[in-house]
């Protein structure tokens, strides 16, 4: 009789070395956002930002399964999102720094930054924005007889816009392959989801979409891997849309211009304490994934990446002046 | 009768010509698909997509439901990934619920994305008065999109250009509305067999004149060409300009004309204040053609109310071939 493996589900599912990239991703978001933090602060960044530190999990167990095939639209907090399905970081330095070597030749920014070939069809400024879009695509695989699926972050604030309401009903009644990923931080902006939801668990109104809808701890790795490993299948197998409900939380503030009069310092650190990158390097270790020195290379290379991706970005050249209506339409 | 004319002119109505146009790309492109409400067994509020479910399935001719900011989406998204949709709104006012999907991302997703998406939506747009549908469903709000770099928009007012621009429309990479004008679809005329496109961005002369230039688009085109013949009648001789594109706009075309006549009158059904008129009015104030101006430039638009109900209201409310005759006379007569 063989004893029941009770390892975590991602260290059962995924090889060494697909844990081992996805704790470095994780790492090269968190230095990502801080090198964004610092880059902005050093005033070689304007506009605002939305950073995702505390979130990474959801970021990157979301993306686990997903191939370059795979499609996900992605929020104004996208940063982790597009590092999670496979961007590089100097590109995505060089968007932010307004360079013609970002993704998005500078017209872009934090707030659109995409990665089409590997699947991300942007992040959104508008709020919801992204939701009947990946129902779009979705419809694509579907009409195209492909098995791609279509993750579709969005936050907890997006839940009570009419577009969520429209794109969930009709990925239902269509049976599209979408997962819906609500990464809910609690907060949308400064009002918090118990003043501006009627359901505690956001997940529960995937009862009204009739599909099923699951509330995970987003902050481990194991939980939202497993989650969307189960969402996945069911949407390759054509059986329609899942909704799952990521609880983490953002130790940042909303943007540059947050002073965080909404919420206590204790409950910020108390979320600091269930740090999704600490807590995932520690379950590698435990299960022999890692070891200390191993986990410590994952993290260095990660700093290595951001400093050479903010070189990049420095060192890029600027968008010419007149080319400011280029990209409103094709170029024939 | 004229000799030269043929005989064998294959007519049809704007409706129809609008539907063999859907057909013959379906039939061409597999990743063409109509969505819209009720445009399945119903056939669309007009009668426009009729029996196309039949031909081409309800996984190709999809009912949405009632959800125009999510059905835009849909179509936004699945535009950016292979497919070519063509979303009916019911009425063009219901698009004021998807201005989100429109303005926000199918618009602007080419240039926030540097280059890397492609957005080959078509919107068609039911549009205009003259049904009695009162204040909701009878607004011509064409210019609103105009001011949105991203979008192309247009006007067809024959069966003609309903078709070839329906085809060029899906040959365009870009998002293009097309705005029918519901009193156009049971019109007939002349189309075309088989495959052609109307070129976007170009304007017609629908007929030479030599004293005041009418621009007009859509249903008013006809009533401008009715009033230039009652003109003609009286020694006036009016230049009729079919807009047919609203964004791009054919500057040369109405230039050109108006250095020809020296005079220039818009004709449009949309609220006159900051619509069509005011763009084509300052696009001629600023360049050279204004020179050759002999009278004010004179606007023609709709009244400043919603689309009234009653009868002889909503008809007094957008310009009518009397009215369009009289301004015109005043203009050429200096009397503005």
């Amino acid at each position: 009789m063989t004893l029941p493996d009770n390892r975590p589900f991602a260290i059962r599912h995924f090889a060494p070395a697909a844990l081992r990239e996805a704790l470095k991703k994780m790492y090269l978001i968190r230095r990502f956002e801080e090198g964004a933090e610092d880059s902005y602060m050093r005033g070689l960044i304007h506009g605002t930002m939305h950073l995702s530190i505390g979130q990474e999990a959801s970021a990157m167990a979301t993306c686990m399964e997903l191939t370059d095939n795979d499609k996900i639209t992605s929020t104004h907090r996208g940063h982790g999102h597009c590092i999670a399905k496979g961007a590089e970081v100097g590109r995505m330095f060089a968007e932010f720094f307004g360079k013609e070597t970002g993704y998005c030749h500078g017209r872009g920014g934090s707030m659109h930054i995409a990665d089409v070939k590997t699947g991300n069809l942007g992040a959104n400024g508008i709020v919801g924005g992204g939701l009947p879009i990946a129902v779009g695509a979705a419809l694509s695989a579907k009409r195209l007889g492909k098995s791609d699926v279509t993750v579709c972050f969005f936050g907890d604030g997006a839940n009570n816009e009419g577009a969520f309401h429209e794109a969930l009903n009709m990925a239902a009644v269509w049976k599209l392959p979408v997962i819906f990923v609500c990464e809910n931080n609690g907060y949308g902006m400064s009002t918090s989801t118990a003043r501006s939801t009627a359901v505690t668990h956001i997940a529960d109104r995937a009862a009204a979409y009739a599909m099923p809808g699951v509330t995970v701890d987003g902050n481990d790795f194991s939980a939202v891997a497993f989650a969307m490993h189960t969402a996945i299948a069911r949407a390759r197998a054509g059986e329609g849309p899942s909704l799952v409900e990521n609880l983490t939380y953002r130790w940042r503030g909303h943007s540059k211009s947050d002073r965080n009069r909404y919420r206590s310092k204790d409950e910020i650190e108390d979320w600091m304490t269930r740090d999704p990158i600490a807590r995932f390097r520690a379950e590698l270790i435990a299960h022999g994934i890692l070891d200390e020195a191993g986990a410590e290379a994952v993290a260095a290379e990660a700093i290595a990446d951001v400093q050479a991706g903010i070189e990049f970005a420095r060192s890029s050249t600027a968008p010419s002046i007149s080319e400011v209506t280029r990209y409103v339409y094709a170029e024939v | 009768m004229n000799a030269q004319a043929p005989t064998d002119l294959r007519t049809l109505s704007y409706a129809e010509a609008i539907r063999e146009a859907m057909a013959i790309a379906m039939e061409a492109d597999p990743t063409v698909i109509l969505m819209g409400e009720d445009i399945g067994v119903y056939g669309g509020a007009f009668q426009v997509t009729l029996d196309l479910i039949d031909r081409f399935g309800p996984d190709r001719v999809m009912d949405t439901p009632i959800s125009e900011l999510g059905g835009a989406g849909v179509a936004v998204g699945a535009a950016l990934t292979g497919l070519k949709p063509i979303f009916e709104f019911q009425f063009s006012d219901f698009a004021m619920l998807a201005m989100e999907q429109i303005v926000n991302q199918a618009a602007k997703l080419r240039y926030m994305l540097g280059g890397e998406a492609s957005v080959p939506v078509v919107f068609r747009l039911p549009a205009g008065s003259g049904t009695g549908a009162a204040a909701q469903h009878s607004q011509s709000i064409e210019a609103w999109f105009g001011h949105v770099p991203g979008l192309k928009v247009l006007q067809p007012a024959t069966p003609e250009d309903a078709k070839g621009m329906l085809l060029a429309a899906l040959a365009d990479p870009d998002p293009v509305m097309i705005f029918e004008h519901k009193l156009l679809y049971k019109m007939k005329g002349h189309v075309p067999a088989g495959s052609y496109l109307t070129p976007i961005g170009k304007a017609l002369l629908r007929r030479a004149g030599t004293d005041v230039t009418i621009v007009a688009g859509s249903i008013m085109l006809h009533r401008a060409l009715e009033a230039a013949e009652k003109l003609a009648a009286e020694g006036i001789s009016a230049e009729v300009i079919d807009l047919r594109s609203i964004r791009p706009i054919d500057h040369e075309t109405i230039l050109a004309s108006v250095r020809k006549t020296g005079r220039l009158m818009v004709v449009y059904e949309g609220v006159k204040a900051f619509g069509v008129g005011a763009e084509i009015s300052a696009m001629v104030a600023e360049s050279d053609a204004f020179d050759y101006l002999d009278a004010p430039i004179l606007r023609l638009g709709g009244a400043d109310a919603p689309v009234p109900y009653n009868p002889d209201l909503e008809r007094a409310s957008v310009p009518q071939v009397d009215t369009i005759e009289a301004a015109a006379r005043r203009l050429v007569r200096r009397e503005v």
